[in-house]
């Protein structure tokens, strides 16, 4: 748990040396291509890349630590208060998503175990894998073809923010959610159903069945509840791909989210910006984790920190 | 193939009059026998041949276009203009872009861009994850920091670090092979490590330090064989993964330029016109989705044959 400082430290470490010993200089760019070599000097001047490494590293750990990840070169406005435009977008189609992911994907991985070998298994696993395979984006444009265009059901793209009614904001974010809840579902299926398998081979299931209890509060109760700390876990673990489908699906559904914002950033070649957003991606997955870890007290008793 | 198919029966034969307890089969044989691998390994010898013979499959030169030709239905005739400047009759099977390039044609050559990233990327990770591997597991003052470095380098998505890779490299194949294998390199150098740790506690090791073998040579000759088979179906998941994420960079934007023809740049390129267009989409979608499911049932197909202890753990 106290490690958990470390890991978010060299984190910062590594995000900040990743952009400054590539190659492409920050204040050339910044300067456009008219500049000549003196203004390009004086801007590198002023954003402080003259001084040292590990002085800039020094200034920079001390602005993050007290909340301020930089001014955005191309959006020109401080990168916190971007991120907390774009943060209602994001937060609201992962919630969603995992709402969405972990209410379908727990049933079928019971399911699928409790049924071990049959046909619903082998076709959940034959589910996983191409869950796995098919590209984000190449789902999310079949989705939108089907649902949008072919039946006219749901909007093509685009988000309305919570504020302008609820239906049709949930309305927008169906279609992006159901896409980035595949490869999500998948994952948790297939751990879900490892470990309730595990579960069903133990002695008190067995206990459980000859006591005469219904099968479904044997699956719940007794297996399910025992099976929970691998499930936990590949959720917290999940979180990681899930930002990176965030990124690609905010983009094909044209939703204004830290997705989008990471992909303009990247195109723009705005660097505090893209050290401010994957720092704080970065930080949302540790602290997720960490959560994760300490959820285990509560799924199992006989842990203590 | 034939010859093949009766030594199989054969075995098969025996292995049923035999006791099968005593009957000792070589990890190939099981390999072999699996029908994930046979399928995967199929459909990605079928995409390896594609990718060679691309310019003896009908197609044109993937950066060829005509204005005459632009946005044109699958199977709708057109013309060309060549590199010498003739104009050649030509049947667009997947239809046209919005320069008037073929698409068969590009969706046919992306697949060698797919091919490469793909098991170069899986090459370079493992590379990487077994040096730092070896040397975690066997230099215990270095364990420490590098496995917290690793654990650094795991808590940031990996989708993200290739993208800002990418874009502070300006994007080339070999930087987008690199910005791929960058953040595997933490699992597999986890795998050896775990794997070197196990094994260096088995007698055989045992004897052969008490033989007076010096270290290096046990590291490549006794420890780095039996980290052969986790490691195979590691790389083809990194593999997998890889041609997931070069088309996702490309589609994005940030990948290889847009003039060569890999999958996701045909998508990207396609997307503004989805609506009227779609099959610019699809078209690449489905030939990567088909590549990424085959590699990783092949990759299945391998864990469960020839992994055992993983496959039970997933």
């Amino acid at each position: 748990m106290l490690a958990t400082i470390p890991v978010l430290a060299i984190v910062a470490v590594l995000v900040f040396l990743m952009l400054r010993l590539t190659p492409g200089d920050p204040a050339a760019i910044l300067a456009g291509d008219a500049a000549n070599t003196e203004q390009i000097a004086k801007i590198r001047e002023g954003l402080g890349l003259d001084r040292p490494l590990i002085v800039q590293f020094g200034i920079w750990a001390r602005d993050i630590v007290s909340g301020d990840l930089g001014e955005s070169f191309y959006f020109k406005m401080k990168v916190t208060a971007l991120i907390g435009q774009r943060l209602e977008a994001t937060l609201s189609l992962a919630t969603l998503t995992i709402l969405f992911a972990v209410s379908t994907a727990v049933p079928l991985g019971v399911l699928a175990a409790w049924r071990f070998g049959g046909w619903f298994d082998r076709m959940l696993m034959g589910f996983s894998v191409m869950g796995f395979s098919i590209p984000v984006f190449v789902l999310a444009y079949i989705l939108i073809w089907v649902v949008s265009l072919k039946l006219g059901w749901l909007p093509v793209q685009g988000y309305k923010p919570i504020s302008e009614g609820f239906w049709p904001f949930l309305r927008h974010l169906i279609l992006p959610s159901i896409t980035l809840a595949v490869i999500y579902v998948a994952l948790i299926a297939r751990v879900t159903r490892a470990s309730v398998l595990e579960a069903l081979g133990e002695d008190y299931i067995r206990t459980a069945r000859a006591k005469g209890l219904p099968e479904s509060r044997v699956l719940i109760r007794h297996a399910l509840a025992n099976a929970a700390i691998p499930i936990v876990t590949v959720i917290g673990i999940g979180i990681g791909l899930l930002i990176g489908g965030v990124v690609v699906t905010e983009s094909v559904y044209a939703i204004p989210g830290l997705g989008r914002l990471t992909v303009d950033a990247v195109l723009a070649r705005d660097f505090p910006t893209i050290q401010g957003v994957i720092l704080f991606f970065s930080v949302v997955y540790v602290v997720v984790n960490l959560l994760v870890d300490l959820s285990y007290v509560f799924f199992d008793p006989r842990i203590r920190y | 193939m034939a010859t093949d198919k009766t030594a199989d029966n054969a075995d098969d034969a025996l292995s049923t009059e035999s006791a099968d307890v005593m009957r000792y089969e070589s990890a190939w044989q099981r390999v072999r026998r699996s029908w994930s691998v046979r399928i995967g390994g199929c459909v990605l010898l079928v995409l390896l041949f594609i990718a060679v013979a691309a310019p003896w499959l009908g197609t044109v030169d993937p950066t060829l276009f005509d204005a005459g030709s632009r946005d044109l239905k699958p199977g709708q005739p057109g013309e060309i203009i060549t590199l010498d400047g003739d104009t050649i009759k030509h049947t667009f099977i997947m239809g046209s872009d919005s320069f008037g390039r073929d698409i068969y044609s590009r969706v046919i050559y992306g697949t060698r861009v797919s091919l490469v990233v793909g098991a170069f990327s899986a090459v370079v990770a493992l590379a990487f994850g077994i040096v730092l591997g070896l040397v975690s597991g066997y230099i215990r003052w270095l364990d420490g920091p590098l496995m917290r470095v690793m654990d650094g380098v795991m808590a940031i998505p990996a989708i993200l670090i290739a993208i800002a890779l990418v874009a502070m490299f300006r994007a080339s194949l070999l930087s987008v092979i690199i910005a791929i294998a960058i953040p595997e390199i933490p699992r597999v150098t986890r795998l050896v490590r775990s794997l070197v740790l196990t094994i260096r506690e088995e007698p055989y090791v045992e004897a052969a330090v008490s033989l007076g073998t010096p270290t290096w040579k046990i590291m490549f000759s006794h420890i780095l064989p039996n980290t052969v088979a986790p490691l195979l179906v590691q790389g083809t998941y990194i593999c997998a993964f890889g041609i997931l994420v070069e088309a996702i960079l490309s589609f994005l934007g940030v990948g290889l330029p847009p003039d060569i023809p890999t999958w996701g740049n045909i998508m990207s390129e396609g997307r503004s016109q989805f609506v009227t267009f779609p099959h610019n989409v699809f078209f690449p979608g489905l030939f990567l989705a088909a590549t990424v499911l085959a590699v990783n049932i092949l990759g299945d197909g391998l864990r469960d044959t020839l992994d055992p202890k993983m496959a039970r753990r997933a």
